[in-house]
Protein backbone atom coordinates (compact mmCIF):
# COMPACT_ATOMS: atom_id res chain seq x y z
CA UNK A 1 0.00 0.00 0.00
CA UNK A 2 2.76 2.56 0.53
CA UNK A 3 3.42 3.24 -2.59
CA UNK A 4 4.32 6.70 -5.18
CA UNK A 5 6.66 8.62 -2.96
CA UNK A 6 6.89 11.13 -5.92
CA UNK A 7 3.48 12.63 -4.86
CA UNK A 8 3.36 16.37 -4.54
CA UNK A 9 4.04 16.09 -0.70
CA UNK A 10 5.47 19.16 -0.10
CA UNK A 11 2.93 21.54 -1.24
CA UNK A 12 0.21 20.32 0.87
CA UNK A 13 1.34 18.69 3.49
CA UNK A 14 3.89 19.05 6.45
CA UNK A 15 5.75 15.69 5.12
CA UNK A 16 8.38 14.00 7.30
CA UNK A 17 6.43 15.35 10.29
CA UNK A 18 3.49 13.24 9.30
CA UNK A 19 5.49 9.82 9.84
CA UNK A 20 6.75 11.42 13.27
CA UNK A 21 3.12 12.13 14.72
CA UNK A 22 2.41 8.76 13.68
CA UNK A 23 5.06 7.12 15.82
CA UNK A 24 4.51 9.54 18.90
CA UNK A 25 0.84 8.74 18.64
CA UNK A 26 1.04 5.26 18.14
CA UNK A 27 4.00 4.91 21.22
CA UNK A 28 1.43 7.15 23.23
CA UNK A 29 -1.36 4.28 22.53
CA UNK A 30 0.89 1.42 23.03
CA UNK A 31 2.06 3.16 26.70
CA UNK A 32 -1.82 3.55 27.62
CA UNK A 33 -2.41 0.31 26.38
CA UNK A 34 0.32 -1.18 28.58
CA UNK A 35 -0.77 0.76 31.66
CA UNK A 36 -4.10 0.00 31.43
CA UNK A 37 -3.70 -3.73 30.73
CA UNK A 38 -0.82 -4.44 33.73
CA UNK A 39 -1.77 -2.27 36.38
CA UNK A 40 -4.92 -0.58 35.94
CA UNK A 41 -3.20 2.44 36.73
CA UNK A 42 -5.31 4.87 34.91
CA UNK A 43 -8.11 4.68 37.12
CA UNK A 44 -8.67 8.50 37.10
CA UNK A 45 -8.67 8.82 32.68
CA UNK A 46 -11.14 5.92 32.82
CA UNK A 47 -13.37 7.91 35.36
CA UNK A 48 -13.14 11.19 33.31
CA UNK A 49 -14.04 9.63 29.94
CA UNK A 50 -16.71 7.46 32.09
CA UNK A 51 -18.26 10.62 33.50
CA UNK A 52 -18.30 12.19 30.02
CA UNK A 53 -19.70 9.25 28.47
CA UNK A 54 -22.90 8.88 30.55
CA UNK A 55 -25.05 11.68 29.84
CA UNK A 56 -24.53 10.30 26.21
CA UNK A 57 -25.09 6.56 27.58
CA UNK A 58 -27.87 8.07 29.59
CA UNK A 59 -29.27 9.87 26.79
CA UNK A 60 -29.58 7.12 24.66
CA UNK A 61 -30.77 4.67 26.97
CA UNK A 62 -33.52 6.94 28.23
CA UNK A 63 -36.13 6.38 24.74
CA UNK A 64 -35.86 2.80 25.12
CA UNK A 65 -36.50 2.74 28.70
CA UNK A 66 -39.42 4.98 28.21
CA UNK A 67 -40.61 3.37 24.94
CA UNK A 68 -40.70 -0.26 27.82
CA UNK A 69 -42.30 1.80 30.51
CA UNK A 70 -45.17 3.36 28.62
CA UNK A 71 -45.86 -0.36 26.64
CA UNK A 72 -45.84 -1.40 30.74
CA UNK A 73 -48.46 1.26 31.38
CA UNK A 74 -50.99 0.39 28.20
CA UNK A 75 -50.63 -2.93 29.58
CA UNK A 76 -53.77 -4.75 28.91
CA UNK A 77 -56.27 -5.28 31.85
CA UNK A 78 -56.75 -8.59 31.33
CA UNK A 79 -52.77 -9.33 31.38
CA UNK A 80 -52.49 -7.24 34.46
CA UNK A 81 -55.08 -9.22 35.87
CA UNK A 82 -53.60 -12.25 35.51
CA UNK A 83 -49.83 -11.24 36.17
CA UNK A 84 -51.60 -9.90 39.93
CA UNK A 85 -53.05 -13.57 40.61
CA UNK A 86 -49.71 -14.93 39.64
CA UNK A 87 -47.62 -12.54 41.90
CA UNK A 88 -50.45 -13.19 44.36
CA UNK A 89 -49.99 -16.70 44.60
CA UNK A 90 -46.02 -16.32 44.46
CA UNK A 91 -46.22 -14.16 46.91
CA UNK A 92 -48.31 -16.59 49.25
CA UNK A 93 -45.81 -19.43 48.60
CA UNK A 94 -43.13 -17.01 49.38
CA UNK A 95 -44.10 -16.05 52.87
CA UNK A 96 -44.98 -19.90 53.83
CA UNK A 97 -41.31 -20.01 52.89
CA UNK A 98 -40.08 -17.31 54.60
CA UNK A 99 -42.22 -18.18 58.21
CA UNK A 100 -39.43 -21.19 57.99
CA UNK A 101 -36.68 -19.27 57.06
CA UNK A 102 -37.14 -16.94 60.17
CA UNK A 103 -36.83 -19.51 62.33
CA UNK A 104 -33.98 -21.75 60.04
CA UNK A 105 -32.04 -18.35 60.15
CA UNK A 106 -32.43 -17.95 64.14
CA UNK A 107 -31.27 -21.57 64.73
CA UNK A 108 -28.44 -21.06 61.82
CA UNK A 109 -27.68 -17.71 63.86
CA UNK A 110 -27.28 -19.62 67.55
CA UNK A 111 -24.91 -22.60 65.64
CA UNK A 112 -22.75 -20.13 64.44
CA UNK A 113 -22.39 -18.54 67.59
CA UNK A 114 -21.45 -21.40 68.96
CA UNK A 115 -18.67 -22.39 66.49
CA UNK A 116 -18.01 -18.85 66.06
CA UNK A 117 -18.10 -18.22 62.70
CA UNK A 118 -19.57 -15.17 60.89
CA UNK A 119 -22.49 -15.18 59.13
CA UNK A 120 -21.31 -14.51 55.80
CA UNK A 121 -25.20 -13.13 54.78
CA UNK A 122 -25.96 -9.90 52.90
CA UNK A 123 -26.16 -7.39 54.79
CA UNK A 124 -26.94 -4.15 52.28
CA UNK A 125 -28.22 -3.98 48.72
CA UNK A 126 -28.87 -1.31 46.36
CA UNK A 127 -30.88 -1.55 43.19
CA UNK A 128 -29.22 -0.68 40.25
CA UNK A 129 -30.64 0.36 36.45
CA UNK A 130 -29.19 -1.38 33.78
CA UNK A 131 -28.58 1.80 30.97
CA UNK A 132 -30.06 0.41 27.30
CA UNK A 133 -26.61 0.58 25.64
CA UNK A 134 -24.58 -1.95 23.80
CA UNK A 135 -21.04 -2.13 25.16
CA UNK A 136 -18.83 -4.79 22.68
CA UNK A 137 -20.91 -7.06 21.23
CA UNK A 138 -18.97 -9.74 21.84
CA UNK A 139 -18.06 -9.59 25.63
CA UNK A 140 -20.66 -10.18 28.33
CA UNK A 141 -20.81 -6.68 29.73
CA UNK A 142 -23.01 -4.19 31.01
CA UNK A 143 -23.54 -0.56 32.33
CA UNK A 144 -25.03 0.22 35.47
CA UNK A 145 -26.30 3.70 36.38
CA UNK A 146 -25.17 3.48 40.21
CA UNK A 147 -20.87 4.52 40.59
CA UNK A 148 -18.59 4.79 43.22
CA UNK A 149 -20.56 7.64 44.62
CA UNK A 150 -23.06 5.26 45.90
CA UNK A 151 -20.35 3.17 47.36
CA UNK A 152 -20.12 0.48 44.67
CA UNK A 153 -16.39 -1.20 44.58
CA UNK A 154 -14.79 -3.01 42.21
CA UNK A 155 -15.54 -6.40 42.93
CA UNK A 156 -18.75 -6.39 44.21
CA UNK A 157 -21.26 -8.91 43.44
CA UNK A 158 -24.23 -8.27 41.60
CA UNK A 159 -27.43 -10.77 41.56
CA UNK A 160 -30.95 -10.51 40.45
CA UNK A 161 -34.71 -11.99 41.86
CA UNK A 162 -33.04 -15.67 40.24
CA UNK A 163 -29.73 -15.92 40.64
CA UNK A 164 -25.85 -14.45 40.60
CA UNK A 165 -25.77 -12.05 37.99
CA UNK A 166 -21.86 -10.72 37.60
CA UNK A 167 -20.00 -8.60 39.44
CA UNK A 168 -18.22 -5.09 39.30
CA UNK A 169 -15.30 -4.90 37.07
CA UNK A 170 -14.88 -0.75 37.37
CA UNK A 171 -16.90 1.78 39.28
CA UNK A 172 -16.77 4.71 37.58
CA UNK A 173 -18.33 7.92 40.03
CA UNK A 174 -21.86 7.83 38.20
CA UNK A 175 -21.97 4.10 36.49
CA UNK A 176 -19.89 0.93 36.60
CA UNK A 177 -19.61 -1.80 34.58
CA UNK A 178 -20.80 -5.09 35.53
CA UNK A 179 -19.23 -8.26 33.71
CA UNK A 180 -21.74 -11.31 33.79
CA UNK A 181 -21.01 -14.81 35.11
CA UNK A 182 -21.16 -15.95 31.06
CA UNK A 183 -18.57 -13.22 29.80
CA UNK A 184 -15.80 -15.60 28.77
CA UNK A 185 -13.23 -13.73 31.29
CA UNK A 186 -15.31 -14.84 34.25
CA UNK A 187 -15.17 -17.36 36.57
CA UNK A 188 -17.39 -18.81 39.75
CA UNK A 189 -16.62 -20.47 42.20
CA UNK A 190 -19.66 -22.85 42.98
CA UNK A 191 -20.93 -25.93 44.73
CA UNK A 192 -23.53 -28.70 43.71
CA UNK A 193 -26.26 -28.37 45.79
CA UNK A 194 -27.12 -31.67 46.12
CA UNK A 195 -23.75 -33.40 47.27
CA UNK A 196 -21.72 -30.42 48.19
CA UNK A 197 -19.12 -31.10 45.43
CA UNK A 198 -17.32 -27.47 44.54
CA UNK A 199 -16.04 -26.30 41.07
CA UNK A 200 -15.62 -23.51 39.27
CA UNK A 201 -18.22 -22.54 36.23
CA UNK A 202 -16.70 -20.67 33.49
CA UNK A 203 -18.37 -18.05 31.60
CA UNK A 204 -18.47 -19.32 27.46
CA UNK A 205 -19.27 -15.82 25.70
CA UNK A 206 -22.60 -16.91 25.01
CA UNK A 207 -25.42 -15.93 27.05
CA UNK A 208 -27.32 -18.58 29.02
CA UNK A 209 -24.16 -20.83 28.78
CA UNK A 210 -21.78 -21.90 31.53
CA UNK A 211 -18.86 -24.19 31.27
CA UNK A 212 -17.55 -26.58 34.19
CA UNK A 213 -14.56 -27.89 32.98
CA UNK A 214 -12.69 -29.46 35.89
CA UNK A 215 -14.96 -31.97 37.61
CA UNK A 216 -13.23 -35.47 37.99
CA UNK A 217 -15.13 -38.51 35.89
CA UNK A 218 -16.35 -39.70 38.81
CA UNK A 219 -18.00 -36.56 40.56
CA UNK A 220 -21.67 -37.27 41.72
CA UNK A 221 -23.49 -34.71 39.14
CA UNK A 222 -26.58 -35.11 36.77
CA UNK A 223 -28.87 -33.09 34.51
CA UNK A 224 -30.57 -30.79 36.62
CA UNK A 225 -28.40 -30.71 39.55
CA UNK A 226 -28.73 -26.80 41.15
CA UNK A 227 -25.34 -25.15 41.69
CA UNK A 228 -25.12 -22.67 44.04
CA UNK A 229 -22.02 -19.72 45.06
CA UNK A 230 -19.83 -21.50 47.28
CA UNK A 231 -18.00 -18.47 48.53
CA UNK A 232 -14.77 -19.08 48.02
CA UNK A 233 -12.48 -16.38 46.40
CA UNK A 234 -14.61 -14.02 48.88
CA UNK A 235 -16.58 -12.12 45.74
CA UNK A 236 -19.93 -13.78 45.99
CA UNK A 237 -21.90 -14.10 48.78
CA UNK A 238 -22.35 -18.01 49.75
CA UNK A 239 -25.47 -20.15 49.14
CA UNK A 240 -27.16 -18.07 46.23
CA UNK A 241 -28.30 -20.03 43.33
CA UNK A 242 -26.17 -19.76 40.00
CA UNK A 243 -26.89 -21.97 37.50
CA UNK A 244 -28.68 -25.23 36.58
CA UNK A 245 -27.10 -28.48 35.21
CA UNK A 246 -28.10 -28.25 31.65
CA UNK A 247 -25.77 -31.51 30.31
CA UNK A 248 -23.37 -33.92 31.54
CA UNK A 249 -21.23 -35.71 28.82
CA UNK A 250 -19.14 -38.55 30.37
CA UNK A 251 -16.33 -39.49 28.06
CA UNK A 252 -14.25 -42.32 29.18
CA UNK A 253 -10.58 -41.25 26.99
CA UNK A 254 -10.88 -37.66 28.91
CA UNK A 255 -10.08 -37.37 32.49
CA UNK A 256 -12.74 -35.03 33.03
CA UNK A 257 -16.31 -34.42 32.70
CA UNK A 258 -17.80 -31.74 30.04
CA UNK A 259 -20.65 -30.12 31.88
CA UNK A 260 -22.76 -27.35 30.81
CA UNK A 261 -24.99 -25.07 32.92
CA UNK A 262 -27.75 -22.64 32.09
CA UNK A 263 -27.49 -19.01 34.54
CA UNK A 264 -30.61 -18.71 36.41
CA UNK A 265 -30.17 -14.76 36.49
CA UNK A 266 -32.11 -13.31 33.79
CA UNK A 267 -28.74 -11.99 32.43
CA UNK A 268 -30.14 -10.25 29.05
CA UNK A 269 -33.88 -9.79 30.00
CA UNK A 270 -33.90 -8.05 33.78
CA UNK A 271 -33.94 -4.23 33.65
CA UNK A 272 -32.04 -3.89 36.78
CA UNK A 273 -30.01 -5.82 39.13
CA UNK A 274 -28.86 -5.73 43.41
CA UNK A 275 -25.61 -4.76 43.99
CA UNK A 276 -24.96 -6.65 47.26
CA UNK A 277 -22.36 -5.93 50.75
CA UNK A 278 -21.89 -9.10 52.49
CA UNK A 279 -19.90 -9.54 55.71
CA UNK A 280 -16.71 -10.69 54.37
CA UNK A 281 -12.97 -10.14 55.50
CA UNK A 282 -11.87 -10.15 51.55
CA UNK A 283 -12.47 -7.58 49.67
CA UNK A 284 -15.05 -5.48 51.67
CA UNK A 285 -13.56 -1.78 51.96
CA UNK A 286 -15.22 -1.22 55.49
CA UNK A 287 -18.72 -0.19 55.29
CA UNK A 288 -20.57 0.12 58.32
CA UNK A 289 -22.59 -2.89 59.23
CA UNK A 290 -24.88 -3.53 62.44
CA UNK A 291 -25.83 -6.72 62.91
CA UNK A 292 -29.42 -7.04 61.39
CA UNK A 293 -31.21 -9.45 59.37
CA UNK A 294 -30.75 -8.63 55.63
CA UNK A 295 -32.06 -5.06 54.68
CA UNK A 296 -34.06 -4.74 51.11
CA UNK A 297 -33.88 -1.37 50.54
CA UNK A 298 -31.42 0.88 52.19
CA UNK A 299 -30.99 4.33 51.35
CA UNK A 300 -28.37 4.85 48.63
CA UNK A 301 -27.28 7.83 50.76
CA UNK A 302 -25.54 5.51 53.32
CA UNK A 303 -22.39 4.69 51.39
CA UNK A 304 -19.53 4.01 53.56
CA UNK B 1 -7.33 26.62 14.19
CA UNK B 2 -6.57 26.54 10.06
CA UNK B 3 -8.80 27.36 7.67
CA UNK B 4 -6.96 25.88 4.40
CA UNK B 5 -9.96 24.17 3.43
CA UNK B 6 -12.48 25.17 1.62
CA UNK B 7 -15.42 23.92 3.47
CA UNK B 8 -16.08 25.85 6.47
CA UNK B 9 -16.47 23.16 9.14
CA UNK B 10 -15.92 24.92 12.56
CA UNK B 11 -15.10 22.53 15.42
CA UNK B 12 -18.80 22.70 16.67
CA UNK B 13 -19.77 21.30 13.30
CA UNK B 14 -16.27 18.40 14.38
CA UNK B 15 -17.78 17.81 17.91
CA UNK B 16 -21.07 17.07 17.46
CA UNK B 17 -20.43 14.76 14.24
CA UNK B 18 -17.76 12.63 16.99
CA UNK B 19 -20.56 12.83 19.50
CA UNK B 20 -23.13 11.47 16.66
CA UNK B 21 -20.78 9.02 15.80
CA UNK B 22 -19.60 7.74 18.96
CA UNK B 23 -23.05 7.40 20.23
CA UNK B 24 -24.49 5.48 17.02
CA UNK B 25 -21.26 3.36 18.54
CA UNK B 26 -23.05 1.62 21.65
CA UNK B 27 -27.03 2.50 20.18
CA UNK B 28 -28.80 -0.24 21.28
CA UNK B 29 -29.63 -2.53 18.19
CA UNK B 30 -31.53 -5.67 18.37
CA UNK B 31 -29.51 -9.03 19.18
CA UNK B 32 -29.58 -10.16 15.21
CA UNK B 33 -28.27 -7.11 14.09
CA UNK B 34 -25.44 -6.46 16.43
CA UNK B 35 -22.50 -7.85 14.60
CA UNK B 36 -23.81 -5.93 11.44
CA UNK B 37 -23.11 -2.39 13.37
CA UNK B 38 -20.84 -0.32 11.12
CA UNK B 39 -17.87 0.99 12.16
CA UNK B 40 -18.77 4.71 12.12
CA UNK B 41 -15.85 6.37 13.98
CA UNK B 42 -13.42 4.70 11.50
CA UNK B 43 -15.48 5.87 8.69
CA UNK B 44 -15.33 9.56 10.38
CA UNK B 45 -11.50 9.41 11.00
CA UNK B 46 -11.52 8.33 6.96
CA UNK B 47 -13.35 11.05 5.88
CA UNK B 48 -11.89 13.82 7.76
CA UNK B 49 -8.39 12.40 6.43
CA UNK B 50 -9.04 12.74 3.04
CA UNK B 51 -10.81 16.32 3.24
CA UNK B 52 -8.18 17.75 5.76
CA UNK B 53 -5.05 15.85 7.43
CA UNK B 54 -3.79 19.18 8.68
CA UNK B 55 -7.01 20.06 9.91
CA UNK B 56 -8.05 16.52 11.80
CA UNK B 57 -5.80 13.96 10.86
CA UNK B 58 -3.61 11.76 12.94
CA UNK B 59 -4.45 13.44 16.52
CA UNK B 60 -8.28 13.46 15.68
CA UNK B 61 -8.01 9.60 15.07
CA UNK B 62 -6.10 9.65 18.07
CA UNK B 63 -8.47 11.01 20.69
CA UNK B 64 -11.82 9.94 18.65
CA UNK B 65 -9.69 5.74 19.52
CA UNK B 66 -9.41 6.95 23.13
CA UNK B 67 -13.11 8.19 23.52
CA UNK B 68 -14.25 5.37 21.79
CA UNK B 69 -12.32 3.03 23.85
CA UNK B 70 -13.96 4.62 27.45
CA UNK B 71 -17.19 4.25 25.59
CA UNK B 72 -17.33 1.29 24.62
CA UNK B 73 -15.46 0.15 28.23
CA UNK B 74 -12.32 -1.88 26.48
CA UNK B 75 -8.72 -1.35 26.90
CA UNK B 76 -8.10 1.79 27.14
CA UNK B 77 -5.46 3.01 23.58
CA UNK B 78 -6.38 -0.18 21.60
CA UNK B 79 -9.14 2.05 18.83
CA UNK B 80 -6.79 5.02 19.33
CA UNK B 81 -3.49 3.24 18.27
CA UNK B 82 -5.35 1.38 15.11
CA UNK B 83 -7.21 4.37 14.00
CA UNK B 84 -4.33 6.58 14.06
CA UNK B 85 -2.59 3.83 11.82
CA UNK B 86 -5.79 3.58 9.80
CA UNK B 87 -5.62 7.67 9.42
CA UNK B 88 -1.93 7.38 8.72
CA UNK B 89 -1.97 5.63 5.65
CA UNK B 90 -5.44 7.35 4.48
CA UNK B 91 -3.90 10.89 5.12
CA UNK B 92 -0.23 9.27 2.60
CA UNK B 93 -2.48 7.79 -0.36
CA UNK B 94 -4.75 11.47 0.18
CA UNK B 95 -4.40 12.73 -3.26
CA UNK B 96 -4.60 9.49 -5.16
CA UNK B 97 -7.84 8.08 -2.26
CA UNK B 98 -9.77 11.08 -3.41
CA UNK B 99 -9.76 10.75 -7.43
CA UNK B 100 -10.25 7.26 -7.60
CA UNK B 101 -14.09 6.05 -8.73
CA UNK B 102 -16.05 5.55 -6.10
CA UNK B 103 -16.02 1.85 -6.55
CA UNK B 104 -12.47 1.94 -5.96
CA UNK B 105 -12.54 3.89 -3.50
CA UNK B 106 -14.67 2.09 -1.46
CA UNK B 107 -12.29 -1.17 -1.89
CA UNK B 108 -9.62 1.55 -0.58
CA UNK B 109 -11.15 2.05 2.55
CA UNK B 110 -12.46 -1.51 2.64
CA UNK B 111 -9.12 -2.67 2.70
CA UNK B 112 -8.01 0.25 5.46
CA UNK B 113 -11.32 -0.80 7.61
CA UNK B 114 -9.83 -4.79 7.36
CA UNK B 115 -6.91 -3.30 8.47
CA UNK B 116 -8.30 -1.57 11.74
CA UNK B 117 -10.52 -4.69 12.46
CA UNK B 118 -6.92 -7.25 12.09
CA UNK B 119 -5.03 -4.55 14.27
CA UNK B 120 -8.05 -5.21 17.26
CA UNK B 121 -7.94 -8.55 16.67
CA UNK B 122 -4.02 -8.89 17.19
CA UNK B 123 -4.13 -6.41 20.77
CA UNK B 124 -7.42 -8.86 21.81
CA UNK B 125 -5.02 -11.44 21.26
CA UNK B 126 -1.75 -9.99 22.93
CA UNK B 127 -4.49 -8.77 25.93
CA UNK B 128 -5.23 -12.34 26.35
CA UNK B 129 -9.15 -11.99 25.58
CA UNK B 130 -9.08 -12.90 21.76
CA UNK B 131 -12.12 -12.83 20.10
CA UNK B 132 -12.37 -15.74 17.87
CA UNK B 133 -15.91 -14.86 16.47
CA UNK B 134 -16.23 -14.63 13.26
CA UNK B 135 -18.74 -12.34 12.90
CA UNK B 136 -16.52 -9.25 14.25
CA UNK B 137 -15.07 -9.23 10.53
CA UNK B 138 -18.60 -8.51 9.42
CA UNK B 139 -18.52 -5.08 10.12
CA UNK B 140 -15.74 -4.02 7.71
CA UNK B 141 -17.83 -4.95 4.64
CA UNK B 142 -20.56 -3.36 6.12
CA UNK B 143 -19.12 -0.05 6.67
CA UNK B 144 -17.56 -0.11 3.31
CA UNK B 145 -20.56 -0.46 1.67
CA UNK B 146 -21.83 2.70 3.49
CA UNK B 147 -19.01 4.80 2.70
CA UNK B 148 -20.69 6.48 -0.31
CA UNK B 149 -23.44 7.13 1.95
CA UNK B 150 -21.33 8.51 4.47
CA UNK B 151 -18.98 10.51 2.46
CA UNK B 152 -22.35 12.18 0.06
CA UNK B 153 -23.71 13.42 3.64
CA UNK B 154 -20.69 14.68 5.21
CA UNK B 155 -19.84 16.37 2.49
CA UNK B 156 -23.80 18.17 2.33
CA UNK B 157 -23.25 18.85 5.99
CA UNK B 158 -19.62 20.09 5.29
CA UNK B 159 -21.24 22.84 2.59
CA UNK B 160 -23.93 23.93 4.26
CA UNK B 161 -23.84 27.47 5.76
Amino acid sequence: MSSHESEPRPLLLGGPALGLRLIVLAAMAAGLMVADHRQHHLAAIRDAIATLAYPIQWALSAPVQAWDAMRESFATRTRVEAENVKLASDNLVLRLKLLRFESLEQENRRLRAVRESSPRAVQRTLVAEILRVDLDPYRQRVLVNQGARAGVFRGQAAIDANGIFGQVTRAGPVSAEIILITDPEHAIPVQVNRTGARSIALGTGRSGLLSLPYLPQNTDVIVGDLLVSSGLGGVYPPGYPAAKVTSVVRDPAQPLLAVEAEPLAGLDRVPEVLLVWFDNAIVEPEPEQEDQPPATAPPPGAAP
Amino acid sequence: MMHGTRTNFGWVRVVVLTVLTLAATVLPLPEPLEPYRPNFVALTVLWFCLLSPRLLGLGYAWLAGLALDGFAGVLLGQHALTLTVIAYVACKLRLQIRAFPPLQQSAVILALLWLNEFLLFWIDGIAGHAITDWRRWLTVPVSAALWPLVNGLFARYASRR
